[in-house]
């Protein structure tokens, strides 16, 4: 462990919060005057009692040692995990103003850390190659072979279907595509769930929602019934396809993929963390930037409405873990594996290209995943400018610019990174695509912590 | 990105229009060109219009950059010690309407305390991190009370953001000549040019900067324009001269009296008329004198009223306005405005050689007294002049303070503001011994944060009686809000003994007494909270 002595940021920790409620309920929490016996020890425990408004103060503990990320525990019966107490004395402990003494664990905080421990002790002997195989393929490689082939013959059925579609859209013209509204995608789609081609299902429901995106649509939905058309060709003729191919297309049609690429160990840099929800999910995407291997991946985490996703990892923290690839040519998707100690506050930051290597990068990314709509790339000295409705980043020594994506210029970010700028060059990193770039984290031109900005 | 550098092929863009023409038609109606037409046609578009579009998104080029925009000026102040950033952050993000609402629970409401944060962190002459200066400009703009320091804080970097942003506007139009885009005392050239040539929010900024700076000069600047300005532009730099009014301004001001704009000799008048000196003060002294005289004949000297029976031009010009608003007698409307303008020290002459005390002590004959008294508050007001307000305060402990006398609460606390702050502090200490809670809001507005340590007392004893006569907290919920912000935070320690939930007595409302605690441990949770907030922005401490 190698947490002692590094405390947090309030950021960091706010980034842990399930919700914008709990992020301001425990932001109200964060101060000296509801808590009392707290204190934190050198394995890296912080505990303390929160008066709430029962008679019995809240007994809350964070474990926050755990290399797989901080454990909570507290006796309120709220079920946001972590809870406002929770996050509440994480940010006295962020504050250091000597509200969290050193000390050693009461009782009922030492029990529950100890259990823990062990648990977690436990748990690792087990997930070590020398324990057994887990017996979850018991019922063999055949009967496992036989399902795979069903589920590629309803694919293949969902495919066929959806290529009939499309041949229609095409053969009556986008402009009668207007009309017959959104229902009609929905209900395509509906049928590539039944299809299990989660892929398919949501590339149709976009189609849907591009009639309603203002001007220009028709050139937008050609493009995507054409992607969609491309990635239908790319399954239905797989077996021709070089196997890195095959497998980015198996992966885009929806079908389950496990991360079973060699793990690489790495100082993993936390470059950006930002949430999308629909109704029933919540995704969360992690952009890490390793500094040996100077590779980017996402990590990706789900949680059901209203819950975070499991995955919590505050901007500007490295984190000494392992990461395994997801198959695919040209994948960035990764998988967390074991972490070795708990991210702590670094200074080190990505190193940064121009934006005409980010568009280059951006279009060579494109041969290995065709369906790509940007690419993960950290500018360098760049200026955020105004450019008539929307902004771009230009380069500071140059001529060029990169354009703010549409999505980009209405969030708080964007605003955020031009006040960072002030007119001088900044480094950014973000997504570059087809639609221009998405900045999630800037570095000022001096010294300084990342700023987040999704 | 444009498209139409994008294509590697230059022959392309020709090439996909006509692709998404037939796709827009549908190939029923247009065949594509190399395409045989058929059951086939679509597919074979599709191909070719994923062909292209991969091309287009390959070949994608970055666009040329647009005019890029002047660097914001140099901020010379330190930034912030690492706490108080983090202090800063939580602050900003406690923004109102994000909460369910209802009860307040302990916990110290972030947001109510920024205005404290920012005046301490302007009294230490910290820069704002630059990050932050989105949510603090957003702070600002939804509260016109937080905008002076708020903007003042956020620097010249705040306003090189706003002219980016039309939601900042509010901070160019408010920005009292704080920015550094206004020339200093040794550009004399850069001040004049941008007075002929500067936008109208420039000019004002430019000229309420000068008037700080050199009252004189800043007159003799808007004298050169003066006769060719508009007239709501007229009025807005002359009312910018009221900062630094001296009886220099007379001559400018006498002339301003014969405008073309009613705004403004009104304007004029009243400005003049906070001069004491000036010779509009003395036309109005004789105006009034004729007014107001003591009556010797009766048991008791008694002031007696003739209200003005004409408004002629000379009265006009010197801005009373002849005109009384709906549902007032006009004689009575000019008397005030005339008293209200007269030097509040030609009276004791004019009187019989009596003190404001002595004066405002007679009785009035014919009702005439409210409105002799309310024109006597609103010249006090207007002439900061500390003798009449005290005079016209009365003591704190009188029975009338407390009522709805001759001058309102509203009157009371304007009269207070024209005091020194601990004697303010201190009239309003014995205000609240005597009459409680209940009607020393508006009077605890006015006094200076921290309270001083007689009227931090009061009115903790105060809360203390009320929780003991067994009322709701909510009930002072304005005043309890108000001590969380301007109690001592040293002030703290003694509170202590109230955060015990009592015993209920009889006659107490259900469960106040759990409430009390609840909100006497939010008063001491706030003034820690403010504490550390001080002592994080101290530069030892950090």
């Amino acid at each position: 462990m190698t947490q002692q002595g590094v405390r947090w940021t309030a950021d960091q920790v706010l980034a842990l919060a399930p919700d914008t409620a709990s992020r301001k309920a425990g932001s109200k929490l964060g101060t000296a005057g509801p808590w009392s016996g707290s204190g934190s020890s050198d394995e890296g425990a912080v505990w303390g009692l929160c008066k709430g408004s029962g008679s019995r103060p809240y007994q809350t503990v964070v474990d926050i040692s755990d290399a797989s990320g901080p454990a909570y525990k507290c006796s309120c019966p709220s079920r946001k995990f972590p809870c406002k107490h929770a996050l509440g004395l994480l940010l006295l402990w962020a504050g250091g103003d000597g509200a969290v003494p050193r000390a050693e664990a009461p009782e009922w905080a030492e029990q529950w850390l100890t259990d823990r421990r062990g648990r977690a002790e436990g748990k690792r002997a087990a997930d070590s190659p020398a324990s057994p195989a887990s017996p979850s393929g018991s019922a063999g490689p055949e009967a496992a072979r036989r399902r795979a082939e069903r589920r590629a013959e309803r694919v293949t059925a969902g495919a066929a279907e959806l290529e009939q579609r499309l041949a229609d859209l095409l053969r009556g013209g986008l402009a009668a595509a207007e009309q017959s509204g959104y229902g009609l995608w929905e209900e395509t789609a509906a049928r590539m769930v039944d299809a299990q081609a989660q892929g398919l299902a949501a590339r149709v429901r976009e189609l849907g929602a591009i009639p309603g995106t203002g001007p220009g649509w028709p050139v937008r939905l050609l493009e995507e019934c054409a992607l969609l058309h491309l990635l239908d060709q790319g399954w239905l003729r797989r077996e021709r396809l070089p196997e890195d191919l095959a497998a980015t297309v198996r992966s885009r049609v929806g079908l389950p993929a496990s991360a079973d690429g060699p793990p690489v160990r790495d100082r993993w840099l936390v470059l950006a963390q930002y949430d999308t929800a629909d109704a029933r999910l919540t995704t969360r995407r992690v952009w890490l930037y390793g500094t040996d291997s100077h590779r980017t991946a996402l990590l990706l985490s789900y949680g059901a409405a209203g819950r975070a996703p499991e995955i919590a990892l505050p901007v500007g923290l490295v984190l000494d873990a392992e990461l395994s690839a997801y198959p695919g040519a040209g994948q960035v998707r990764a998988a967390l594996g074991e972490r070795f100690a708990p991210p702590v506050p670094t200074a080190a930051r990505p190193p940064g290209t121009t934006p005409a290597r980010a568009v280059a990068r951006y279009g060579e990314a494109l041969r290995d995943d065709p369906w790509l709509d940007s690419v993960p790339v950290t500018l360098d000295r760049v200026i955020p400018v105004p450019d008539g409705d929307g902004w771009q980043l230009a380069d500071a020594d140059g001529d060029t610019a990169l354009p703010v994506t549409p999505a980009a210029r209405s969030r708080p970010g964007l605003w955020r990174l031009v006040a960072l700028s002030g007119g001088a060059p900044v480094t950014v990193f973000g997504e570059c695509g087809h639609q221009g770039f998405t900045p999630l984290a800037a570095w000022p031109e001096g010294p300084g912590e990342a700023v987040p900005l999704c | 990105m444009s498209r139409t550098t994008a294509a590697v092929d230059p022959s392309l863009p020709d090439a996909w229009e006509d692709l998404v023409t037939t796709a827009l038609l549908g190939t029923d109606r247009r065949t594509p060109a190399g395409c045989v037409p058929g059951p086939e046609a679509p597919v074979a578009l599709l191909d070719a219009v994923a062909v292209a579009t991969v091309r287009r998104r390959a070949g994608l080029r970055p666009a040329r950059a647009a005019e890029r925009p002047r660097p914001a000026p140099e901020d010379p102040r330190p930034p912030l010690p690492p706490a108080a950033a983090r202090r800063l952050t939580l602050l900003l993000s406690d923004r109102p309407g994000t909460s369910g609402g209802g009860r307040r629970g302990t916990a110290p409401d972030l947001m109510e305390l920024l205005p404290q944060w920012l005046a301490a962190a302007n009294a230490r002459g910290f820069a704002a991190p630059p990050a932050a200066l989105p949510a603090l400009l957003d702070a600002a703009r939804g509260r016109t009370d937080l905008r002076p320091a708020a903007l003042r804080f956020a620097g010249p970097r705040a306003l090189w953001l706003a002219r980016l942003n039309p939601d900042w506007r509010f901070a160019l139009r408010s920005t009292p000549g704080g920015g550094t885009s206004v020339p200093g005392p040794d550009d004399p050239e850069g001040v004049e040019r941008l007075w002929q040539e500067g936008l109208f929010a420039e000019r004002v900024a430019l000229l309420t900067a000068l008037r700080s700076r050199e009252p004189a000069a800043a007159r003799d600047l808007l004298a050169t324009t003066w006769a060719t300005e508009r007239a709501e532009d007229r009025l807005m730099f002359l009312d910018s001269l009221r900062t630094g009014l001296g009886p220099d301004d007379e001559p400018f001001l006498e002339r301003a009296l014969a405008d073309r704009s009613r705004n403004v000799r009104a304007t004029a008048a009243e400005l003049l008329s906070a001069l004491p000196g000036s010779a509009l003060a003395e036309r109005m002294a004789v105006r009034a004198g004729a007014c107001v005289a003591v009556d010797h004949t009766r048991d008791v000297p008694t002031i007696v009223v003739e209200a003005p029976h004409e408004c002629d031009a000379g009265m006009e010009r010197d801005g009373v306005v002849a005109k009384a608003p709906a549902g007032r007698g006009e004689r009575s409307w000019w008397l005030g405005q005339l008293v209200e303008a007269a030097p509040l020290d030609s009276w004791p002459r004019r009187l019989g050689g009596r003190t404001p005390q002595e004066i405002v002590a007679l009785p009035v004959a014919d009702d005439w007294q409210g409105e002799l008294h309310a024109a006597w508050c609103r010249a006090a007001v207007r002439q900061r002049n500390a003798r009449w307000s005290r005079a016209l305060l009365g003591e704190p402990s009188a029975p009338e303070a407390g009522g709805p006398g001759a001058v309102s609460l509203a009157e009371r606390a304007k009269l207070l503001d024209t005091l020194g702050a601990a004697e303010r502090a201190e009239w309003v200490a014995g205000f609240i011994e005597t009459h409680g809670l209940s009607e020393a809001f508006q009077l605890l507005g006015v006094c200076a944060v921290p309270w001083a340590a007689p009227l931090g007392r009061a009115v903790v004893d105060a809360l203390n009686i009320a929780r003991d006569a067994g009322s709701y907290p909510w009930s002072f919920s304005g005043v309890m809000g108000l001590a969380e912000r301007c109690l001592d935070p040293s002030e703290a320690s003694r509170l202590d003994a109230l955060l015990a939930i009592p015993d209920e007595p009889e006659n107490a409302s259900p469960g106040a007494g759990g409430y009390w605690s609840e909100a006497f441990q939010r008063l001491v949770t706030t003034l820690r909270l403010r504490a550390a907030m001080l002592e994080e922005l101290s530069p030892a401490g950090a």
